[in-house]
């Protein structure tokens, strides 16, 4: 079983990204599926993180954290996060399927990259026509 | 789910060594590791116990080249052995393209390699998905352990009690010293990209 995405839909999906949060100073941002694949990915400037592996890590840290939720009768945690010193991580589920990975600076607010994250996310629903 | 980007013409691939503890799933990705690293950018991503045991998964990616015009990106996934690491296990298996089961050919673990099967079928049902028509490979592994006298499992009994049904393709092998190794990986990538060929054409 495969799915394919075109060079119309992939693009159209990149420049929501951009447009959404690159420009608003985000440092990378990555769309994967639930199996670990990369789907899209940008970065202001170079890129300088090993994507495939952290796509992996996600997908597999999403699906576990989605179990710890069910463990405690939650059907998901909304909010996933992590906190470093110079960097952090936000998870947001797109759809059942897909998985929009942010990598920000302590110079981006985390609420407004929430509600930039959510804005993106409703677009790229219309673009997977999901 | 294998996922094809037009755009970058690219073709990713999910392959999963399933079978039970110590059976030698991560001593495959470390031979492959060590073998081909001149072409492999990344390290071995490894989630592990303190004791050295798989706990989440390992995960290597490899690029193969191009097959039909795409760049196919291998993604080669190890799961934890251990039964009471199932809901980890269950969790790699998303999306998965094609499986590896690794096989102690040890006589001891005969019952393991039966259950573990059984635990293969039971996980991808619940991702809708058969062990009967998924991409699927045999490795009959730990076959240097005859000349240490130790007692194995003979190819014919290993195929009998695991394969008499499913008749997918069956290697003995050494993950340890290399043996058959790399055939069983380019046997599951063939057959897993051969699956998708109508996509990729």
């Amino acid at each position: 079983m495969s799915y394919t995405l075109g060079q119309k839909q992939l693009d159209s999906i990149e420049d929501t990204l951009n447009q959404d949060l690159i420009e608003l100073g985000v440092q990378c941002v990555v769309l994967i599926d639930m199996a670990g694949n990369i789907i899209a990915d940008l970065h202001s400037g170079e890129m300088i993180h090993d994507i495939y592996a952290l796509a992996a890590l996600a997908a597999g840290n999403y699906g576990a954290v989605s179990a710890m939720a069910k463990i405690i009768g939650e059907d998901e945690f909304s909010l996933l996060f992590h906190k470093g010193q110079k960097e952090n991580i936000h998870f947001s589920k797109v759809s059942s399927e897909f998985l929009l990975i942010t990598i920000f600076g302590n110079h981006v607010s985390l609420g407004f990259l929430r509600l930039k994250v959510t804005e993106a996310i409703e677009k790229i629903k219309k673009i997977l026509e999901i | 789910m294998a996922f094809i980007n037009q755009k970058k013409k690219e073709v990713q691939v999910k392959i999963v060594y399933y079978g039970p503890g110590r059976g030698g799933k991560t001593t495959n990705l470390e031979y492959i590791y060590n073998k081909f690293n001149h072409r492999i950018k990344t390290e071995i991503v490894a989630i592990k116990t303190h004791g050295d045991r798989t706990l989440f998964f390992d995960f290597l990616p490899f690029n193969i080249g191009k097959i039909k015009g795409y760049d196919a990106k291998i993604q080669l996934y190890t799961v934890p052995g251990q039964v009471k690491y199932n809901a980890t296990r269950s969790l790699v298996l998303r999306g998965v393209d094609g499986i590896v089961f690794v096989a102690d050919a040890m006589t001891v673990r005969q019952d393991k390699n039966i259950l573990s099967l059984e635990n293969l079928r039971e996980n991808l049902s619940l991702y809708k998905k058969s062990i009967s028509k998924i991409p699927l490979v045999f490795q009959y592994n730990k076959m240097d352990l005859a000349e240490q006298g130790i007692p194995l499992l003979s190819y014919e009994t290993l195929q009998q009690t695991l394969n008499s049904q499913l008749k997918v393709p069956a290697f003995q092998a050494s993950a340890l010293l290399g043996t058959n190794v790399v055939q069983t990986m380019k046997k599951i990538i063939t057959m897993t990209l051969t699956s998708l060929q109508k996509e990729l054409e």
